[in-house]
């Protein structure tokens, strides 16, 4: 079966400094390769600066690849022509944003965003069936009544219903995968969980992929079925969710699972590397970029860039002391 | 490094005097359709040295309860009655001149975003002298060292004071934000959500500074959080609150593990774990309710999973939930805890430690 999505070695570098003719490079997103099935949830997981946001804007053909491929649905990215085909693409893959707040037009009722993109991206529809239709995303984000709610103006909504219209809005796109960009990030943790449900329903009701970006593991672990974890813009583990966070091999990955706050465990020993700052991958050497934090760094990783190795059934990771090459380079 | 130990039941005893006591606490915001109370009669006591957490859902006066505390309030917010007694001085009627007086030095406020807090055109150091010389008259030379010193103390290197916000992370920033509240080695920090624009890693690790810190050189903390679960290992009794009102007050090992209310129990139920069996969960549904009109009876009634008839006309008081053995008692705002005749319901936690 050909995955909805794939990416071949993708890496984005935008130039830095501030001299004009700088030749800094900031390697943002490198040599990543992903898949997205259809029907799947995959988890972006990563800290702030560790390029999954550069991602997702990737997929959604904000910026331009430096170098490698994305294909979707067997096709180029690269070879779609004229307004029809990038149109399809954009209703194909819509992105859902972090900040609720910021992303909805404050001067139009909610109602407005969904019928611009379903007048745009559904142009078959007629005046009644769109009405319908927008009743039916509403409704199926779990916002109630939606004749009520598709009246309101974005401030007459709570920051989660907020969101809930973000999904609604890329949801009548008829869409295959959705980029969610931290969506839950800026909600209250007791009104997450609803969003999380959300787009767990979409999945399993709606036949939709979504591609879940969070620095947030434990709710990964609620809706996801793979996970990715990005360290430095390199992918440095990934696997079926499950796999991943009972045994991670990374310490990166490992890290991250022990920053998660879980009254139900006892407090964690902290290391070092809990507190150093991510790397700003500015010309980097070879080398593992996570090296200067890691607690079992050898020799090796100061000059060798560790590759995603097989560890079990679809579960990769690129460390040097956890996930040895088996074949020496 | 130090790693810090796990709060102890705190050993802290009622004979202490408070460093803080909050009675009776009205704030009130005046509004074109009314008066909208966001904080209702709230009682508080902070011991020295200790770390109280509050948590609640936007909008339930957590934030209006700090700016009191701090008396930072402004129009139109007023405080409608009660007192905040810091250091035995009811901070109500303190004329604003004394009051400036005693912040910074005595009490400090860490705000939300550093983002916002700290000036974007004038670098670190600068800051750090403003707020110096508002209190003292200091050589150049002292302030300089003064504020190095502060800047190692929250692992920043000195060399940074000549740095404007913007080279700085949002955790070296946030980490600015804590150095300055630490000029003067106050009694007392008050921070509103400073860790909530980090994401887990250097939430996590910030988290584990303050600890330290707090350890080290013996202040108390108010730290005031949406996310309950950020606070189970740092602070030693915890402070629910909803809908302006405080719900549930205790230690914050007997409030995660047999929570009294049954909104904390729904606070602590509504975030995924990353161990044990995965449960589908269902959050809170519905949302905190418009404190202009607060619904009858208890205020958390319309969103309550085990809400009975009773729940809706009468108002439940802040009970003594009854404590086994010499823990210090939690205090619970549910008829479930009614002293002579309690609504029988259960409240233990579904999702039980692994």
């Amino acid at each position: 079966m050909t995955p909805l999505l794939e990416t071949r070695n993708l890496s984005h570098h935008f130039k830095v400094g501030s001299k004009l003719f700088s030749h800094q490079m900031l390697h943002a997103v490198d040599d990543v390769n992903l898949t997205i099935n259809e029907r799947e949830i995959v988890a972006l997981v990563g800290e702030s600066g560790s390029g999954k946001s550069t991602m997702a804007r990737l997929l959604a053909q904000v910026y331009n690849p430096t170098a490698g491929q994305i294909t979707f649905q067997g096709k180029d990215l690269a070879q779609l022509r004229g307004r029809k085909e990038k149109l399809q693409y954009r209703s194909d893959v819509p992105m859902v944003f972090q900040d609720p707040f910021a992303s909805l037009n404050p001067v139009y009722k909610v109602s407005h965003g969904i019928m611009r993109g379903l007048k745009l991206h559904r142009p078959e529809l007629d005046a009644r069936e769109r009405h319908e239709e927008l009743l039916r995303v509403v409704s199926t984000v779990g916002l109630k009544p939606p004749e009520e709610i598709i009246e309101r103006y974005p401030y007459e909504l709570s920051g989660g219903q907020r969101q809930r219209i973000g999904f609604a809005q890329a949801l009548a796109y008829r869409p295959k995968l959705i980029l969610a960009d931290e969506p839950v990030s800026m909600l209250d943790v007791s009104i997450r969980i609803g969003l999380l449900n959300v787009m767990a329903k979409m999945r399993d009701e709606e036949g939709v992929s979504i591609l879940y970006i969070t620095h947030d593991i434990a709710s990964a672990r609620y809706i996801s079925d793979r996970v990715m974890v990005m360290y430095g813009g390199h992918v440095v583990e990934s696997g079926p969710t499950e796999t991943v966070l009972v045994d991670p091999q990374h310490p990166y990955t490992q890290l991250l699972l022990s920053a998660v706050p879980d009254p139900r465990a006892p407090l964690e020993i902290t290391t070092e590397a809990a507190k150093a700052e991510p790397p700003a991958v500015i010309d980097p050497k070879p080398g593992c970029r996570f090296r200067a934090r890691c607690p079992i760094a050898v020799d090796e990783c100061d000059h060798l860039t560790p590759l995603l190795q097989p560890l079990g059934p679809d579960h990769k990771a690129a460390c040097h002391v956890t996930a040895p090459a088996t074949v020496a380079a | 490094m130090s790693t810090p130990t796990p709060p102890e039941p705190t050993t802290l005893s009622d004979s202490v005097p408070a460093l803080l006591e909050v009675k009776d606490l009205r704030i009130v915001y005046d509004s074109p359709r009314g008066p909208v109370e966001a904080c209702s009669g709230v009682n508080m006591t902070v011991r020295p040295g200790e770390f109280v957490g509050i948590v609640g859902e936007s909008g339930c006066g957590k934030s209006t309860l700090l700016y009191g505390i701090a008396q930072l309030h402004s129009a139109p917010a007023r405080i409608a009655g009660g007192q905040v007694l810091f250091q035995g001085r009811d901070l109500v009627t303190t004329p604003v001149k004394e009051l400036n007086d005693l912040r910074w030095r005595d009490l400090a406020v860490v705000m939300q975003s550093a983002m916002n807090a700290l000036n974007p055109v004038r670098t670190i150091g600068d800051q750090f002298k403003d707020a110096i010389l508002a209190h003292e008259k200091w050589s150049e030379e002292r302030v300089r060292e003064r504020s190095a010193e502060v800047l190692r103390l929250v692992s920043i290197d000195p060399v940074h004071l000549a740095s404007y916000p913007h080279q700085l992370s949002g955790g070296m920033r946030q980490r600015a934000m804590i150095a300055m509240a630490l000029l003067f080695t106050p009694d007392l920090i008050v921070m509103d959500e400073p860790t909530s624009a980090l994401d887990v890693v250097a939430q996590r690790s910030l988290m584990v500074q303050i600890k330290e810190l707090q350890q080290q050189l013996g202040f108390a903390v108010v730290f005031v959080t949406h996310d309950m679960s950020l606070v189970s290992h740092f602070s030693d009794r915890l402070l629910v609150m909803y809908a302006g009102q405080v719900v549930e007050f205790g230690p914050t090992r007997a409030v995660f593990d047999t929570p009294s209310h049954p909104y904390s129990k729904s606070l602590l139920d509504a975030f995924p774990s990353i161990r044990g069996p995965k449960v589908p969960l269902t959050g809170i549904p519905g949302d905190p309710p418009n404190l202009a009109h607060p619904p009858a009876g208890c205020r958390f009634n319309p969103r309550c999973p085990v809400v009975r008839e009773r729940c809706r006309s009468e108002e439940p008081d802040l009970f003594t939930v009854s404590s086994v053995g010499p823990a210090p008692a939690v205090l619970s705002r549910c008829l479930a805890h009614h002293p002579s005749e309690p609504l029988g319901v259960e409240l233990v936690p579904e999702v039980q430690s692994s």
